[in-house]
């Protein structure tokens, strides 16, 4: 038999969520986002911006993976991306 | 289910930023970026109206932030951010003065000042990012270019050893004193908005990257390279003895961050003007001007 | 207790005070409410006056670490709306003048007192000397307005002061005055009015409250843009570099070149409102001693000796050294008159005489340490009389 410890309370909890907005024609593509997103939810565009960077995306499949922690937000070098919370997603 | 990425034109934090100076000058993968955002979110979240709140720069790529900041802001001379706020903390108390501005600034040129407005516990907070170099001017040695380091200026190695800024900080009498990196940009913001809060001379070293100046002739590559680096590297010690906590930036070495010192000292009060709890509505004495004749209250 | 407070801010009456104090009660009566400074020899009493008087009335006394700290914590208190000075002599000024040019730049107004010494380096730390004032005019790098008074009294000490403070504000510049030891030193008769008799010209500020679109650097005709406070929700940006109506950095050099035009054209724009002369006995003059500060009183001296002999002697004195009198230096040349400058420097002011009366000038030199004799100054002056009237002007000045 396999215990499985759950928390007691673990019909209330809830996991925040973000939605990531994009400024693509700001971004110099440093990866600071990408690289240091906890949730792996960013990759490179395959497009190229005026500028000529490859801005951030939303890697298929991540579409609910943020959980607004805004680390993306606060390390940005170029305020060319950032997330709001939206609707939690309830355990 | 949340669309993928919605492609926007401004950025949430474009109220607090001279956003129509956007794009500002600073390279790719510098972590001026960073810094500036801690401190504008710490701007919001603090306890002072926006308005009350003053950004003083010196010269250099990081004197440049007073710029793009929509506080009331002031570029001024090579060094002398510290005083020029001193001046105007001291003849408006009820402002909120930050200095931002360079390690080569604060510690170099502007060393005198750091000295004394720390001594003095002036009520203003310093926000000092250290890119280890000149970054401006191309990559010359600065006051804390580690030992054998590769600049414009030092083209066999520097034969200076660095200061140990927070250690210095903390000898002068600073009543708080904090080092975090553009990659720790969570406990850099509570840092930040814990110190603009705190009554005194608080101070916050924030190391952060350099490629174009620092980075690539030392071989830590871009950006990117010395975000990881300060992933790998990085302790958190709040209690770390602070002799110890000297940066020479080489592979095994250790970056020890934390909030060091958290303290209370008697806060700088020019004789004869009273706290500004108890503060004369004459104090500032303009006869033909009745606009002047009060002090707003905070 | 308020009322006690306003009332310490002019201290009316007749004293018997030296200059330095003068100068501190001047700045008291004018309602400076900031002073940052650093001791220096021969300008220290203004410091130590300021020191007692400032905390009487509310007003912020600092000393700072050196002269660089002095200066720009005077600049960053004006931004607040309070009228700030520092005074400092030689050596100090020297430091101050990198934030000297800040200051003219980004219309910053405040006053700066030199109480000249003998230069160059330390030189003579207690003794008289006039040898900053090209230093005043040209110190700071690039081209700006200065403004800058010589007072030759201890009234004048107070005078002076008060206008430095008026001009400041109305023109948004920093304002010198040029003292020297001897009037720095001195102690004569003060009389002080009462707060009524007390010019005080207010600093012109934006007339709307905090809006969007407010141009902090836009000079809306008059030269001299308003100057919005800190803290009031304008959220101006204020740099050292070239900057837009905006007060945003700038690099083309049409924004310069305008920029700058601008800052200069105040000085012609308020000419006659700045510049301040004392003619003695000039109407048949056809020697004119052109002088300032301390030298001037032996100057004065001078004249009366000369025309005791009957020799059409007179004197201009420089109430304002910068920006320079010379319209009425050139009117006096197409008259006929010939100018002898004593100055206590190596001929510094006499450059300008010279530039404006497009002749040569006599000049009456010491490099500091004491002051010029009326027997030496009327000397020269006798001896310039009779090579003009002899028409052999080029012997004496050669
Ligand atoms: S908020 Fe956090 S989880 Fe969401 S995208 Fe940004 S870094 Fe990743
Ligand atoms: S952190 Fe900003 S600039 Fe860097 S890649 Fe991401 S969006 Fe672009
Ligand atoms: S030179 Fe260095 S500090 Fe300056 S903007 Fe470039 S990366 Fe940043």
């Amino acid at each position: 038999m396999t215990v499985v410890r759950r928390p007691l309370d673990q019909s209330v909890l809830t996991i925040p969520r973000g939605q990531t907005y994009i400024i693509p024609q700001r971004c110099k593509g440093c990866r600071f986002c990408i690289d240091f997103c906890p949730k792996d939810v960013l990759e490179e565009s395959t497009d190229i911006n005026s500028k000529g960077y490859h801005y951030p995306v939303v890697s298929a499949g991540k579409e609910e993976a943020c959980i607004q922690c805004t680390f993306c937000t606060l390390v940005c070098p170029e305020f060319a991306i950032y997330t709001e919370e939206i609707e939690p997603e309830t355990l | 289910m949340c669309p993928r990425e919605i492609v926007v034109s401004d950025h949430k934090l474009d109220p607090i930023l001279r956003s129509d100076r956007l794009p500002h000058i600073w390279c790719p993968g510098c972590g001026l970026g960073p810094a500036m955002a801690c401190f504008a979110n710490a701007i919001q979240e603090s306890d002072i109206p926006v308005d009350k709140h003053v950004c003083v720069s010196g010269i250099g790529c990081t004197g440049r932030v007073a710029g793009y900041l929509n506080v009331d802001s002031f570029h001024t001379t090579h060094g002398r951010a510290i005083p020029f706020a001193t001046g105007l903390k001291l003849s408006n108390p009820d402002l909120k003065v930050t200095v931002f501005s360079g390690d080569g600034d604060l510690f170099a040129i502007g060393g005198n000042h750091m000295l004394h407005a720390a001594r003095r516990n002036i009520d203003i907070t310093v926000i000092c990012v250290n890119n280890f170099n000149y970054g401006m001017t191309g990559g010359q040695l600065g006051p804390t270019t580690p030992y054998a380091a590769r600049t414009t200026t030092t083209p066999y190695g520097n034969p200076e050893g660095p200061l140990n800024i927070p250690h210095l900080v903390a000898a002068l009498g600073a009543v708080f004193v904090a080092r975090w990196t553009v990659l720790h940009v969570r406990q850099l913001q509570k840092a930040i908005a814990y110190a603009l809060n705190k009554e005194g001379f608080t101070f916050i070293e924030v190391l952060s990257p350099c490629p174009v100046g620092f980075g690539r002739p030392n071989d830590l590559g871009d950006g990117i390279d010395e975000m990881q680096f300060y992933r790998q590297q990085s302790i958190v010690d709040d209690r770390a003895p602070l002799e110890s906590v000297g940066i020479d930036m080489s592979k095994e070495s250790t970056l020890v961050l934390g909030n060091f010192v958290d303290r209370e000292r008697p806060v700088y009060q020019p004789m004869g003007t009273e706290p500004p709890e108890q503060r004369e509505q004459t104090a500032v004495y303009h006869p033909a001007d009745p606009e002047v004749k009060a002090r707003e209250a905070p | 207790m308020s009322e006690n407070k306003e009332d310490r801010h002019v201290l009316t009456g007749r004293h018997f005070m030296n200059g330095d104090t003068a100068c501190a009660e001047g700045a008291m009566a004018a309602g400076c409410s900031f002073f940052g400074g650093y001791p220096i020899t021969p300008s220290t009493e203004i410091a130590e006056r300021l020191a007692r008087r400032l905390p009487e009335v509310g007003g912020v006394y600092i000393q700072m670490e050196d002269e660089l700290a002095s200066i720009a914590s005077v600049l960053g208190a004006s931004w607040t709306g309070a009228r700030s000075m520092t005074a400092t002599s030689g050596p100090g000024f020297s430091l101050m003048q990198e934030n000297i040019g800040l200051g003219a730049f980004t219309e910053t107004p405040c006053v700066i007192v030199n109480v000249q010494r003998g230069g160059p380096s330390t030189g003579l730390p207690t003794l008289v000397s006039q040898a900053d004032m090209m230093q005043a005019r040209w110190g700071s790098h690039g081209d700006y307005p200065v403004v800058a008074y010589c007072p030759a009294s201890c009234q004048e000490m107070f005078d002076l002061t008060v206008l430095a403070f008026n001009m400041a504000d109305r023109l948004r510049t920093p304002v010198f005055v040029m003292a020297d030891e001897a009037i720095g030193h001195m102690t004569e008769r003060v009389v002080i009015p009462d707060k009524s008799g007390i010019e005080h010209v207010v600093r012109k500020r934006p007339h709307a409250g905090p809006m969007d679109g407010l141009l902090p650097y836009e000079a809306e005709g008059s030269m001299v843009p308003p100057m919005p406070r800190v803290g009031r929700g304008y959220r101006i940006h204020v740099t050292g570099l070239t900057h837009d109506e905006r007060g945003y950095p700038a690099t083309d050099a049409a924004t310069h070149d305008q920029l700058v035009r601008r800052l200069a054209g105040k000085l012609t724009r308020f000419a006659p409102e700045i510049i301040r002369i004392e003619e003695v006995q000039m109407e048949d003059a056809e020697v004119v001693l052109v002088a300032y500060g301390s030298t001037s009183r032996s100057a004065r001296h001078a004249v009366t000796i000369l025309r005791e002999e009957g020799l059409p002697v007179g004197m201009l004195r420089l109430i304002t050294a910068w920006p320079f009198p010379g319209d009425r230096i050139a009117q006096l040349a197409e008259r006929g008159c010939r100018f002898v400058v004593p100055e206590l420097n190596l001929g510094q002011m006499a450059l300008e005489v010279e530039r404006y009366a497009r002749q040569p000038t006599t000049r009456v030199n010491h490099a500091g340490g004491q002051s010029l004799t009326p027997d030496q100054i009327a000397e020269v002056a006798r001896e310039a009389m009779t090579c003009a009237r002899e028409k052999s002007w080029s012997a004496i000045t050669s």
